[in-house]
């Protein structure tokens, strides 16, 4: 089997320089995002933020589940896995795992991240496995035209709650943070800077970064749209806020009427899984390991058998 | 007939939490340095303390395929122990027990009683389990074998827990020995001496270390009975082998970080039963989709749903076929045996690397829980890995096409992480770039270019997979047809009914993906009468049979009472097939677990 490097000796490519811009950071495919849409401020606010860490495409692997919001890294030039819907924490995790140097960025919705992919999130929190979670949360779910989520306020009509929705809504944040989450962040879709920052330092966090985004639904969500957000955001910075103080993080978490607060809740550097893991201690990327077992390995193996 | 005659099947009965896996682990230690050979089937229940379990280890000195057919010598722990099974011995066999604590109701003929006065024999000995150690010394006795065995054994086995642990319990099986060598008849046939030592194992430590030889360094997994031997197995050589063995919060988990680990280019595998492979089939479909190499294993249990943990059945072969919606490409293998079982690991890897689809095993508790000997130097430790198009020649004008529709439909695989290649995989409907066809605007032509890509791979890969041969004469009166783990006790079955003068033969299938239809077919249609052996209540393989090549076979011979087929089922199903002509057959199991 040949590497990397020799395959791209053999056949003479240099495709890639270094980024010069963010630009370099368009996908092959043009975002189908309806006009207005949230979601362009988050992929917005991603490229800045790998462009100005210096990351290289090939360097990265931006993982997603199912959803409007789970088309990103088809618009993002990085390698890509556009997994099953609620599946990406655990296909990322696999992949960090597997190749640990790889920055892992997931991208994903509400309804696929705290819906459908719930588990997952409490588990990888809980991990603490180096990935930058990016969920773009616009309270609906958009791509089947218009129903519930698991963040639709309670009251709130859908085509799937015409009377009303009876439940209530799930704290993203405070769940993050009460599973073991150690970089811990709610963005503005339409305050990309202040969100490129916030995914730069997720991005650079050693474990598992959740960065909840309000990316309003222009099309289906006439509740929590743009209009709602702008006179009520407040950045915690400006508040004086410690990210150290859990419960603090939490209290402002749960703040949902006149102000609702964006920013870092809650950080704190508990090692992630993939640095305690022994099997990593080496460095080398299991995946560019040599297979199989070595002679002494093999024998040790039969003669605990006899 | 081996070299000595020696088939000697001892049980030994009790209680969950009575201690029976030691003596077990010292009998399978035992006999395999003494180079016999060992087939043990452990009958057990979902329960921590209480129930009955019943460990039956049969030894022979040459192969042995089955857990045999009867019991020759038996140790109750318990009272219920010889409830259940003394009406069952026949003659020459012996049971040894505790006569402070369990008494023979009525002994059938033949039958020689063993009691062990355990108290007197203990002493000041306050072990509650001693009496599993002062039996041993009785079976030993009763085997001829000489009491240096035994204390070596003990010694090997108690050494960690220090001199006294040692000495208390050679001093008691030193007791039983004496006493039984005083007191009860030995066998006639005293315990032989194989050529060399053999190496024991479970099917799941086989399946584990099998993928360890073909170079896993991912494996996830949720606990499931039977599959989790394969876990504690991982993860007890995780760190020597260095391989990512991760407990995950369910198989929806397990099945797609296994991808992810996978994707990235890591030989990644998982192993479950039933019910939480029918969590992770959604995932087997994205692998397809994605065309992202991996291995699931299946130890099936008796089902539906959370049906029997505990118990054996060939149920799930139809959840193995319709394992996720829509059309695609996946391997489905039944190893037929624990060595097989591991053979197949590395050689399903190179497949599903080769063809960059997944791969399904489907074992099932007879073979994955049971505890086998095996011949050490036919382990392949260093088995060939091939791992296809990973790496090599992609596209030489500089435009890496991740799914390239090439010839073979096999397009160059580079995953995450190099410079040059960069590339989005999707489980949507994508075009040879990675770009997905399935939103915006979804296009027939390349649809129809993407599934034909795909179907190509598996057939091409496909065509190195051998068929399966008939074994035994061509003209036998009756062949007999099997899958997956049915293949030793059908074996077994076809020497008793040849001594019985029915000559039989044996199709043994254990690629159900690819099947090789047309080999299956020529065989079966020149076939005189052809009767299906299988472990479930319809008959899936059957089923499978007729629609992958229309042929119906004469009769059935099904089981799914939870236990496995001993070869006197088979033989009497035969026996009686080919008389009463009737459809099926279905053995009574006598050995109430």
């Amino acid at each position: 089997m040949s590497t990397a490097q020799s395959t791209t000796e053999m056949i003479g490519l240099e495709l890639v320089r270094s980024p010069t811009s963010p630009r370099d950071f368009k996908g092959k495919v043009t975002p189908d995002w309806c006009k207005g849409c949230g979601d362009f401020g988050v992929l917005n606010a991603l490229q800045r933020a790998v462009f100005q860490l210096g990351i290289k495409p090939h360097e990265i692997l931006a993982v997603s589940g199912i959803g409007c919001s789970s088309n990103l890294p088809g618009f993002f030039n990085a390698y890509g896995m556009h997994t099953l819907h609620g599946r990406s924490l655990p296909v990322a995790t696999g992949a960090k795992l597997g190749n640990h140097q790889l920055n892992v960025i997931v991208t994903g919705g509400d309804g696929d991240g705290y819906g459908i992919g719930g588990n997952h999130l409490m588990h990888t929190a809980r991990r603490n496995i180096d990935l930058t979670y990016l969920v773009m949360n616009n309270q609906i779910y958009g791509l089947t035209t218009g129903q519930v989520s698991p963040t639709s306020r309670t009251d709130m009509k859908t085509k799937s709650t015409p009377f009303g929705n009876l439940e209530l809504p799930i704290n993203p944040l405070t769940s993050a943070i009460m599973n073991g989450a150690t970089y811990v962040a709610r963005g503005y879709s339409a305050d990309v800077k202040h969100l490129t920052e916030l995914i730069k330092n997720g991005i650079e966090h050693k474990g598992f970064s959740l960065i909840d985004i309000f990316s309003p639904c222009v099309t289906f969500n006439h509740d929590q749209d743009f209009v709602f957000f702008k006179p009520r955001i407040r950045k915690l910075e400006d508040e004086g806020h410690d990210p150290s103080d859990w419960k603090a993080g939490c209290e402002k978490a749960m703040a949902w009427g006149d102000e609702i607060y964006i920013g870092l809740f809650h950080e704190n550097d508990r090692p992630s899984i993939d640095s305690l893991e022994p099997v990593l201690a080496d460095g080398i990327p299991l995946a560019r390991r040599p297979l199989g077992l070595s002679s002494e390995q093999g024998s040790k193996l039969v003669s605990r058998m006899m | 007939m081996s070299a000595s005659g020696l088939d000697l099947t001892i049980a030994i009965g009790g209680a969950a939490g009575q201690g029976i896996a030691t003596p077990g682990n010292i009998l399978a230690r035992l006999f395999g340095r003494r180079g016999l050979h060992l087939y043990a089937y452990n009958a057990y229940q979902s329960i921590i303390r209480g129930g009955h379990i019943l460990l039956t280890v049969r030894i022979r000195d040459e192969e042995v395929h089955s857990h045999g057919d009867g019991i020759d010598l038996l140790l109750c722990l318990n009272q219920d122990t010889m409830d259940r099974h003394l009406e069952i011995l026949g003659p020459g066999s012996r049971v040894v027990y505790n006569s402070d604590t369990i008494q023979p109701a009525e002994v059938p003929d033949g039958v020689l009683l063993c009691p062990m006065p355990v108290s007197e024999l203990m002493g000041d000995s306050k072990n509650k389990l001693i009496q599993n150690t002062i039996s041993l010394g009785v079976m030993m006795s009763l085997m001829s074998v000489d009491f240096s065995v035994l204390q070596e054994a003990l010694e090997l086995l108690f050494g960690r827990k220090g001199s006294a642990v040692v000495e208390e319990n050679v001093a008691m099986a030193r007791a039983g020995y004496d006493y039984g060598d005083a007191s009860f008849e030995s066998f006639p046939v005293p315990l032989p001496e194989g050529d060399k030592p053999l190496a024991m194992w479970t099917g799941n430590s086989a399946l584990a270390m099998g993928g360890a030889a073909a170079g896993v360094k991912f494996y996830a997994a949720y606990p499931m009975s039977p599959s989790t031997g394969v876990l504690h197995w991982m993860a007890q050589n995780a760190r020597d082998l260095g391989i990512m063995v991760r407990q995950v919060e369910d198989e929806i988990g397990v099945a797609n970080m296994v991808i992810g680990a996978a994707h990235v280019g890591c030989r990644a595998m998982c192993a479950t039963s039933g019910g939480g492979f029918a969590l992770m089939t959604e995932a087997v479909g994205a692998a397809a989709m994605m065309e992202i190499p991996a291995v699931f294993i299946n130890v099936m249990r008796a089902g539906p749903s959370t049906g029997v943990p505990t118990k054996t059945e060939q149920g799930d072969l139809w959840q193995a076929l319709g394992a996720s919606q829509g059309d695609f490409e996946r391997f489905i293998v039944a190893p037929k045996n624990s060595l097989d079982a591991y053979n197949t690991v590395a050689e399903l890897f190179n497949l599903v690397d080769r063809a960059q689809c997944p791969g399904i095993i489907i074992s099932d508790l007879l073979i994955s829980e049971g505890t086998f000997s095996v011949d050490p130097d036919l382990i392949d430790l260093h088995p060939a890995i091939d791992r296809g198009a990973l790496l090599v020649d992609p596209s030489p004008d500089g435009n890496y096409l991740r799914y390239a529709n090439t010839e073979s439909g096999i397009s160059p695989r580079v995953p995450p992480g190099y410079e040059g290649f960069v590339h989005v995989v999707a489980t949507d409907e994508h075009d040879e770039d990675g770009v997905i066809i399935s939103d915006e605007f979804t296009h027939p032509h390349k649809r129809r270019t993407s599934v034909e890509k795909r179907a190509r791979k598996l057939e091409g890969v496909s065509a190195d997979v051998l068929p399966p041969t008939l074994e035994g004469p061509q003209d036998a009166q009756v062949t007999l047809v099997g899958w997956g783990s049915t293949y030793g006790v059908i074996r077994e079955a076809i020497e008793m009914l040849s001594e019985q003068g029915v000559v039989a033969n044996h199709l043994a299938i254990k690629w159900i993906v690819p099947f090789h239809g047309e080999a299956v077919d020529e065989i079966l249609s020149s076939a005189k009468r052809v009767l299906i052996v299988e472990n479930n209540y319809s008959g899936q393989f059957a089923r499978y049979l007729r629609s992958e090549t229309g042929f119906s076979a004469n009769g059935h011979i099904r089981k799914y009472d939870g236990e496995p087929f001993m070869p006197h089922h088979i033989v009497e199903g035969v026996l009686d097939l080919l008389q009463s002509r009737a459809a099926i057959y279905v053995p009574d199991q006598e050995i109430i677990v």
